[in-house]
């Protein structure tokens, strides 16, 4: 994928088709320790024991509509190639946790890209599951929680327009302020 | 600009109230965006962008934008899909932002569907 922001929503596109309702993902820019880290946490239906070691393999799928399932083998290739580790941990009926981490200097590592579109894309598109980004640069850091939002709208969907503008305008102008600061 | 606050959202909340007349939440409009391993990297996610935006420029509650997963279809990615009540969905194919707006200008917002961009027509059974 040309973004790692991509990856994060093929991610969590698998997230959703295991049923999760609450979604946490976190992203971590550490220049000084020349680290890109990307954590994602879910509370699906988790994998198999007997699995684990199978989703990596691109011709392993649970799907029905092809035969192949790219994303995490994608994901930890783009990670192990940018010198640094991915790793998968899962337990059956709490939840699955991905986490790759990235060289961030290293010359082959993608850009983090449009967070806030991935981010927009999934809260809107996905309006009865919740999602919690926390996003670090530098000791400052930008965090949304899509259920302190929806409390505060009190039943009016997140696909109200009004509410799409909202969120479009909140996030882009939040990661705005972080990377402008600290970039 | 305006730093925009949780504050924003409570208003929000109170013209959505005074606003909605006796409609129920009735959903009229089902766009999918498809969004599998192959259309993310097609460029699905700039599709998606692209119908927020301009939904944020309507005042219609009765629009509901969907992500999905892989419909098989994979070398015509970006696939959106326009289901307008009572019509027969339309599947389109290799979508960007642009084409993308001009669907939701036409087809979703006039009904006018935009056979150019067209795969398929889903026939009822």
């Amino acid at each position: 994928m040309r973004e790692l922001s991509l990856h994060i929503l093929d991610v969590i596109e698998n997230s959703l088709a295991a049923g999760a309702t609450l979604i946490h993902i976190s992203i971590v820019d550490d220049a000084d320790q020349n680290m890109l880290g990307i954590t994602i946490k879910d509370n699906g239906k988790g994998i198999e024991k007997s699995s684990i070691k199978k989703v990596l393999d691109p011709f392993f799928t649970t799907r029905t509509t092809r035969r192949i399932g790219l994303g995490l083998s994608l994901f930890r290739d783009a990670a192990e190639r940018c010198g640094g580790r991915f790793s998968i941990t899962s337990k059956k009926n709490e939840g699955t946790e991905i986490v790759a981490t990235f060289e961030r200097d290293h010359i082959d590592r993608a850009p983090l890209g449009d967070s806030a579109g991935t981010l927009l894309s999934l809260v809107v598109g996905n309006p009865f599951v919740d999602f919690t980004y926390t996003h670090e640069i530098a000791g400052s850091s930008f965090f949304l929680d899509t259920r302190q939002i929806k409390k505060e709208l009190e039943g009016v969907p997140v696909s109200h327009p009004d509410v799409v503008k909202w969120l479009g305008d909140t996030i882009r102008q939040g990661l705005v302020t972080l990377t402008d600061t600290n970039g | 600009m305006a730093k925009l606050t949780i504050e924003d959202l409570k208003k929000i909340r109170e013209n959505a109230r005074k606003a909605t007349s006796l409609r129920s939440g009735e959903v009229t409009v089902k766009i999918t965006v498809h969004m599998g391993t192959c259309g993310i990297a097609a460029g699905a996610r700039e599709c998606m962008n692209a119908l927020l935006e301009e939904l944020a420029q309507t005042d219609r509650q009765d629009i509901r934008i969907m992500n999905a997963g892989c419909m098989g279809m994979c070398s015509s990615e970006p696939n959106v899909t326009v289901e307008l009540e009572g019509q027969p969905p339309v599947i389109y194919q290799h979508m960007d932002g642009n084409k993308t707006r001009q669907v939701f200008k036409r087809h979703v917002l006039k009904g006018e569907v935009q056979t150019d961009f067209a795969l398929a027509r889903i026939k009822e059974t």
